[in-house]
C-alpha cells in the first residue's frame, strides 16, 4: 500500500511542476515521468495489459512531443493571474473536492473489487465463463474483443475518423514539401 | 534532416528489428497474455519511427510511403468490420458472434493454444494493422508538417 502512496505522490509532484516550469521542455519530461507512475501503479494493481499500453502510447508521444518542443523556439509562459479569475478557480476546486469527498466515500475499500458487492455483476459471468465460451486466456482480451466488441469497433472508428482528419487537415501543408521530395 | 551520427544509425539498424518482432509476438499473443492488437501496433509504428528519427524522414517514407501506409490503415479496419459482419451472416447468428469458436473449437481443447479464441486473433491482427500504420501515418505528417514549417520561415 505504501507503494501506491509515494507513486501517487511522485506523480503529483511531477504534475505541478509539469504546469508551473517556465521550460517547456521540462514542463514536457514531467508529463512523462506522470506516465510513467501511472503504468507502474497500473502494474502493481495487477492490469499489465493497461500498463503496456500505457508505457509505449507514453514513450511515443513524448518522443513526439519532445520533438515538438526542441525543433519550435522555446516560448516562456509568464504573466499575472488576475485576481476574478483565481477567486473563480478556487472556487470550481473547492466545489470538486466537497463533491470527491461525498462520490469517493462511497467507493469499496482499495483494492477490492467492485464486482464483489453487486451478487449479479457481469463481471462474475465473465470472469467465471468467459475461458470456456471464447476460448481466450487473456481474460481482457475476451472482454474487449468478445463480450464488448461494440465498444471496441466504435473505438477503431473514433481512431480511424481522427486520422482521417489529421491526415486532411496536414496534406495540404506538406504537400509542398512532398512534391518538393517527388521531383 | 539527414539523420544522426553513425553510431546511432548502427544501433537502432539492428534495434529495429527486434522492436518489430516484439510488435509482433504481443499482437499475436494478445489473447494469451498481457497486450494485444492496440499495445502491438503502437510498438510496430514505433519501430517505423525509430527508423525515422535516425535515419531521417525520407529513408523512412522508402520503406513504408505514405500510400502503403494509409492503405494498410484501411485494410485493417475493413478486416475488422469484416470479421464482424461475417458473423452476422454465419448462421442465424448476431453481429461480432464469435463463429469459428462456436462452430469448430468449443468442444476441443484449444485453451492456452496459440490456435484458440476464434476471432479474437484475427481482430488482434487487424487492430495492429490499423493503429501501427495510422499512428505512423501521422507521426511521418506531422514531421513533413513541421520541416515545411521551417522552411518557410527561413523565406
Amino acid at each position: 500500500m505504501a507503494v501506491f502512496y509515494i507513486l501517487l505522490l511522485f506523480m503529483l509532484i511531477a504534475a505541478i511542476i509539469a504546469v508551473e516550469t517556465d521550460d517547456l521542455l521540462s514542463s514536457v519530461i514531467c508529463v512523462g515521468a506522470i506516465g510513467v507512475g501511472g503504468s507502474i501503479m497500473f502494474l502493481f494493481l495487477r492490469a499489465p495489459d493497461i500498463a503496456i499500453t500505457q508505457i509505449v502510447v507514453e514513450v511515443l508521444g513524448l518522443i513526439i512531443l519532445i520533438r515538438a518542443t526542441l525543433a519550435r523556439d522555446l516560448t516562456f509562459i509568464s504573466g499575472d493571474r488576475e485576481f476574478f479569475g483565481l477567486v473563480v478557480s478556487i472556487v470550481i476546486v473547492f466545489v470538486i473536492f466537497l463533491a470527491g469527498i461525498k462520490v469517493l466515500g462511497n467507493l469499496s475499500a482499495f483494492g477490492t473489487p467492485v464486482f464483489s458487492q453487486i451478487p449479479d455483476a457481469a463481471s462474475r459471468t465473465y470472469l467465471a465463463e468467459g475461458l470456456q465460451k471464447t476460448g481466450a486466456a487473456n481474460i481482457v482480451a475476451a472482454i474487449i474483443l468478445d463480450y464488448r466488441g461494440y465498444d471496441t469497433l466504435g473505438e477503431a472508428t473514433v481512431l480511424f475518423t481522427s486520422i482521417l482528419g489529421a491526415t486532411v487537415m496536414l496534406r495540404s501543408k506538406c504537400r509542398k514539401s512532398l512534391e518538393d521530395k517527388l521531383q | 534532416m539527414k539523420g544522426m551520427t553513425v553510431i546511432v544509425k548502427t544501433i537502432s539498424s539492428w534495434v529495429k528489428v527486434l522492436i518489430f518482432l516484439f510488435g509482433i509476438n504481443i499482437v499475436l499473443f494478445g489473447h494469451l497474455t498481457p497486450g494485444g492488437g492496440f499495445a502491438g501496433g503502437v510498438i510496430l509504428a514505433s519501430s517505423y519511427v525509430l527508423l525515422m528519427l535516425a535515419f531521417g524522414r525520407e529513408f523512412a517514407e522508402k520503406n513504408l510511403s505514405l500510400t502503403a501506409a494509409s492503405r494498410l490503415d484501411c485494410v485493417g479496419a475493413l478486416m475488422f468490420a469484416a470479421v464482424a459482419l461475417v458473423g452476422l451472416f454465419y448462421g442465424a447468428a448476431s453481429f461480432f458472434w464469435n463463429f469459428i469458436h462456436q462452430q469448430y473449437l468449443a468442444d476441443k481443447a484449444t485453451e492456452f493454444k496459440l490456435v484458440s479464441a476464434g476471432i479474437i486473433p484475427l481482430c488482434n491482427i487487424a487492430i495492429g494493422l490499423k493503429v501501427g500504420a495510422s499512428l505512423f501515418l501521422v507521426i511521418l505528417l506531422l514531421s513533413a508538417y513541421r520541416i515545411n514549417v521551417s522552411t518557410n520561415k527561413k523565406e
